[in-house]
């Protein structure tokens, strides 16, 4: 059961900007945008074949700046946002602008692939999610599941709720919600939660953990000093509503669950540097991929927080006869947390991990040199997991 | 011849005589047997075989005639001699003879005159004989009568003292002396009981009872007043335990009495000492209960068994109330006892408590010696280990609060650059304070002390209350408090300050190399320890010790890090990049870095020792430094529009591991000064390079970073193992800067080096 050796794609810009296509549900389809303050930059559009273990790569022009976050629509494949650098009369400004593809960015690559490198498209502004008040947006939000009308902006200290209407074309601002406090403070990430029907939001800044109601815009749970540093990503648990994950430059990675802010339920710390990204599996939320600037992925099992802490419950029907043994062998296991592998592909800090959206196995990380690395989740756990 | 025959006369007689005595008594004759044959000689003239004839014979024949004429002579004076003699003796006798004819003559005339006085005296004695039957026949009826009277007479007097009895005992009772009144009554009693059918006895009983009862009563009354002495009070119940009282009333009462007066037991105030405390618990408590059960004792139990109580079980009934009463009195000096021992929280002196302990538990004895089965004791002593236990917890809780007092100290005292005096003074505060409690604690098992021989003392407490719940726990303490430094810290970045920090270290890892070995030795030794029960090994310590100073050291080097991460951090956050003026020195930050770096190194060298290096190339700090001095910058900045097709990622990624190993950046470090500072130097520059990929810079942005990174590079290499390291990490940040540069121009390697020269 030798598991399949990890595919690296490498990308000629830096790049910090990953996500995964999350309307497309067939093909394993990622987004990176890159970071190149010389030339234009680019989104590539990675898809992945998993049988023949090859990557097909897209590129498509963003000429606004070099991408510092990037967000696919949940409804709309061909709709994401970004969230990008502007520089403009030696001032940097960010922007955050949501974008259509061009209809025919698939079949063009397919008819003539040598163009696509030498002319690519362009992408298609819908409209800018800035308004004079709030600039400098650090990322975009799209609503969970949603039908596409919805996001979030986090800039500065403001949280925007935008309305996406007439096609995306046009955004307006719904609610506001301002963090208040000493200081000059800023969003640096956040998260909409799935659950509670989509009416939450959490958000880090410095190194406090936030959590807003949506329909009033109001605080409902803080978490001070939910890390001892910096707090770089959140994430939650697809399974379990109060279930939230951090990171920070604690190198810490914590498990929160929101009713009870004091202390952590679980707290890793595996990596040797500043832990930028964390996310949960989207079906099985005992995996959990963290990714860091010591250049590694970690890819870990927390069975005990998980929505499944026993295993997966399997009805008797469900066993083939020939299976009932192995069953009964794998239920006595006493399942623990352990770090499933860590991944050392990439050379320089690792910014970004995702999982792909239509193969619950399979995962793509992004690290600063450009290169891009899709690996799987070993198959010897894969089938623990399933039977 | 002649003479000796007339000698012989005398004396042959008197053999004769012998010889028929002799005879008679059945005497054999062989012890004379020599002179037997001289006797049966014929020719013997003295023997009484004297033949004449033969002798005649025989001297004819034998002797001469001169001879027989002298025997013929010889023999005529002889027979002359005698003649003579008989006819003296003849006289004599005859004189005598006459005399006594006279007397008896005389005496025939006295007979006959007593004859005459004897006739008279029969007649007299006749007469008396008569007179005397006379009389003894008329006194005849009289005497009967007489003996009746006297009969009646002891009888009345016996009623007299019945018909009298109340009056008498009222009389003892006014006098109040009841022993006469109750040995009158007793006394009277059975009689009393017999005639009660009669109704004037019935009478003088239901008097005396009423009398009795009010007897009884003031008996009881004073029994109950409880002033009198001990002395009259169990006289009290002698009384009224010959009066049937139920005894088992009077054992009641006479506890409860006794009670009452046991309970002034001295209350627990707390500004008398614990000794005082206890001396006059034991004065006035112990002894008095002593003096109760003695008394008790004596009235109920040994009195009973002699007396006819005996038959009806007193004295197990005796026992058990005395028993109980015994144990519920202990239970609540006990407890008064406990609270005070409680209340004993000063740890200065222990000899005081351990003198009072043993007090109070040698006075005890004296309890078990009246009470052999009285558990009493056995709690007094349970007592004793709690409250050694408990000492020892106090023990172990001063010694935590010393050894934290001593932390605060020692806080305060970081100031001054004087680390490695401070840490030995800590180390060696620390260590008296152990040797003084363990000095302390040594008295509870000193020989002179009463229960130091019981087996809890002898054993347990020396293996599990001194060496486990004292030494090695407070051991365990000072790794868990040096352990908590590490995680409160980490929350809010240093309420601990990184010395204390770094100071603990070297006390934890001393600790693990000499200390810990040493006071569990010390104490073994004291306390000739005897490991029935398994104890924490040396090791298990030792190894708990280096962890503690592992991980303080990692959070030091993460603090410090994590300082001069913070100042490069928000030195590359606050400052526009883009549109900065050309440098003209280096940044007030990068010297503040070099100055705290220089500083945090001094700090660390006072505690560790310098550590290994690798060889340093001869002119490290000149080393020239530009944005594309490593190839593999050059390689990746000059790819623009290369084809980015999947490409052979095995050759790329090979390439990439040729020229880069990877760094952890919080690592665990090694006991010494440079392994510290590189983890320091290492943390401090990912930030840099971290922040620095973050932020946008224009031409003399990059320019500044340069030169910094220059400065960095002359001051730094000299702190870590592998100056390498410091090169490949600022090459890395000036190549980042270089890459997030909007007019990447970079500045002349000389122009730098002035600036850098310059200061």
């Amino acid at each position: 059961m030798e598991d399949d050796a990890p595919v690296i794609y490498g990308l000629e810009f830096q790049a910090r900007a990953l996500t995964a296509q999350t309307a497309e549900t067939d093909a394993i389809r990622f987004l990176v945008g890159t970071q190149s303050l010389k030339f234009d930059n680019q989104i590539h559009i990675i898809d992945f074949d998993d049988e023949n273990n090859i990557i097909n790569k897209n590129v498509l022009l963003h000429q606004a700046g070099e991408i510092w976050h990037i967000g696919a629509s949940p409804a709309d494949k061909a709709v994401l946002t970004t969230c990008y650098n502007k520089t403009s009369d030696s001032r940097v400004v960010s922007c955050a602008a949501v974008w259509r593809m061009p209809s025919d960015w698939e079949t063009g690559s397919h008819e003539s692939p040598d163009d696509s490198a030498h002319n690519p498209q362009t992408l298609e502004l819908l409209c800018h999610l800035d308004d004079s008040a709030h600039s400098n947006a650090a990322c975009v939000l799209w609503e969970p599941m949603g039908d596409g009308k919805r996001v979030i902006s986090l800039a500065d200290n403001h949280a925007l709720l935008w309305d996406l209407q007439e096609s995306s074309t046009q955004a307006t601002v719904s609610s506001t919600a301002t963090l208040e406090g000493k200081g000059q403070l800023k969003f640096t990430s956040g998260k909409w939660s799935p659950h509670h029907n989509c009416s939450q939001l959490a958000t880090a800044n410095d190194t406090a953990i936030r959590g807003w109601d949506l329909r009033t815009m109001s605080q409902i749970y803080c978490i001070e000093n939910a890390h001892g540093q910096l707090v770089r990503d959140l994430d939650f648990n697809p399974n379990r509503q109060y279930y939230l994950a951090s990171c920070g430059d604690d190198c810490k990675v914590k498990f929160w669950d929101v009713r009870n802010v004091q202390e952590p339920v679980k707290s890793l710390e595996e990596h040797s540097h500043w832990v930028w990204s964390v996310r949960y599996n989207h079906s099985h939320d005992q995996l959990v991929l963290t990714a860091s600037s010591d250049s590694r992925l970690i890819l870990s099992n927390m069975v005990s927080i998980s929505s499944e802490p026993f295993g997966h419950l399997v009805d008797d029907e469900e066993l083939s006869e020939g299976e009932d043994n192995h069953q009964e062998d794998k239920s006595k296991e006493p399942l623990k947390d352990s770090v499933v592998s860590t991944y050392e592909e990439h050379e320089d800090s690792v910014y970004a991990a995702e999982w792909s959206s239509a193969d619950p196995w399979l995962f793509a990380s992004l690290s600063y040199d450009g290169r891009l690395v899709i690996n799987r989740v070993p198959r010897a756990l894969k089938y623990r997991i399933l039977l | 011849m002649c003479t000796a025959v007339s000698e012989d006369s005398g004396p042959g007689r008197r053999h004769r005589v012998h010889g028929m005595l002799k005879l008679y008594y059945g005497l054999n004759e062989e012890g004379k047997a020599e002179e037997q044959p001289e006797s049966l000689d014929p020719c013997d003239i003295n023997g009484p075989h004297f033949d004449p004839e033969l002798f005649l014979n025989k001297l004819r024949r034998e002797c001469s005639l001169a001879e027989l004429m002298d025997q013929e002579t010889c023999m005529v004076k002889q027979i002359r001699s005698l003649d003579s003699d008989m006819q003296t003796l003849v006289y004599e006798n005859y004189n005598k003879f006459i005399s006594a004819t006279d007397t008896i003559r005389k005496m025939k005339n006295d007979f006959k005159k007593m004859e005459d006085e004897m006739d008279c005296l029969s007649a007299n004695m006749a007469a008396i004989t008569e007179f005397s039957a006379r009389i003894s026949g008329t006194l005849q009826d009289q005497h009967a009568q007489i003996t009746k009277l006297s009969g009646v007479h002891t009888l009345l007097r016996k009623l007299q003292f019945l018909f009298e009895l109340p009056a008498r005992l009222n009389k003892c009772l006014e006098l109040q002396a009841y022993a006469q009144a109750v040995r009158s009554h007793r006394r009277a009693r059975c009689v009393l009981q017999q005639y009660s059918h009669l109704p004037s006895f019935k009478g003088i009983q239901d008097d005396c009872h009423a009398i009795m009862d009010k007897l009884a009563q003031e008996l009881r009354q004073k029994f109950r007043d409880g002033g009198s002495s001990a002395k009259d009070l169990s006289e009290c119940v002698e009384l009224l335990l010959q009066l049937d009282e139920p005894a088992e009333e009077l054992c009641d009462k006479f506890l409860s009495h006794a009670q009452s007066r046991l309970d002034t037991i001295p209350s627990p105030t707390s500004n008398t000492d614990i000794l005082e405390f206890i001396d006059r618990g034991c004065n006035e408590f112990v002894s008095s209960l002593c003096l109760v059960i003695t008394s008790y004792q004596e009235l109920f139990i040994n009195h009973a068994q002699k007396g006819e109580l005996a038959s009806k079980n007193i004295p197990q009934m005796a026992n058990g109330k005395l028993n109980a009463f015994v144990d519920d009195l202990a239970a609540r000096y006990f407890s008064l006892v406990e609270r005070r021992i409680q209340e004993e929280k000063g740890v200065a002196d222990n000899s005081l408590l351990v003198r009072a302990l043993d007090r109070f538990h040698r006075r005890l004895q004296a309890v078990t010696k009246l009470l052999p089965g009285s558990a009493v004791p056995n709690q007094g002593t349970e007592i004793v280990i709690r409250a050694a236990t408990e000492r020892v917890k106090q023990y172990l809780s001063a010694l935590q609060s010393f050894y934290m007092d001593s932390l605060t100290d020692v806080r305060q005292a970081l100031a001054t650059p004087r680390l490695p005096e401070l840490l030995s003074s800590l180390s060696a505060s620390i260590l008296n304070q152990i040797k003084s409690v363990l000095a302390s604690v040594h008295l509870f098992t000193a020989k002179d002390i009463t229960f130091s021989n019981k087996p809890y003392f002898k054993g347990e407490f020396c293996s599990q209350g001194v060496r486990e719940s004292l030494v090695v726990s407070f051991i365990k303490f000072v790794c868990q408090s040096s352990r908590q430094f590490c995680e409160s810290a980490g929350d809010k970045g240093g309420s601990t300050p990184p010395a204390l920090l770094l100071l603990l270290s070297r006390l934890c890892l001393d600790y693990e190399t000499s200390t810990i070995s040493y006071i569990l030795t010390l104490t073994d030794e004291q306390f000739l320890v005897q490991h029935h029960s398994p104890v924490t090994p040396v090791t298990t310590l030792c190894a708990e010790a280096r962890e503690a100073a592992q991980k303080l050291l990692n959070h030091y080097v993460k603090v410090q890090g994590l300082i001069i991460s913070q100042m490069l951090r928000k030195s590359v956050e606050t400052r526009d990049w883009v549109n900065t003026i050309e440098p003209r020195n280096v940044r007030a930050v990068m010297k503040r870095v070099v100055e705290d770096t220089t500083s945090i190194d001094v700090q660390v060298g006072l505690l560790y020792e310098e550590g290994v290096r690798k060889a340093h190339s001869s002119d490290s700090s000149k080393r020239t430094f530009s944005v594309y001095s490593s190839s593999r910058q050059q390689a990746r900045y000059a790819a623009s529009y290369t084809p980015s097709a999947p490409m052979d990622t095995n050759l790329l990624s090979n390439i990439h591991k040729l020229f880069s190993e990877r760094i952890d950046i919080f690592s665990s470090v090694e006991f010494n000064k440079v392994s510290v500072m590189t983890g320091i130097i290492k943390i401090s520059l990912k930030t840099f390079l971290e922040c620095v990929r973050l932020r946008t810079f224009g031409r003399y942005g990059l320019q500044q970073i340069q030169v910094d990174c220059h400065y960095l590079q002359m001051y730094l290499w000299r702190f870590v193992s592998d100056e390498n390291l410091v090169h490949f990490m600022l090459d890395e940040i000036v190549g980042s800067s270089a890459h997030r540069c909007l007019d990447p121009a970079p500045m002349e390697q000389s122009v730098i080096e002035v600036i850098c020269e310059r200061g």
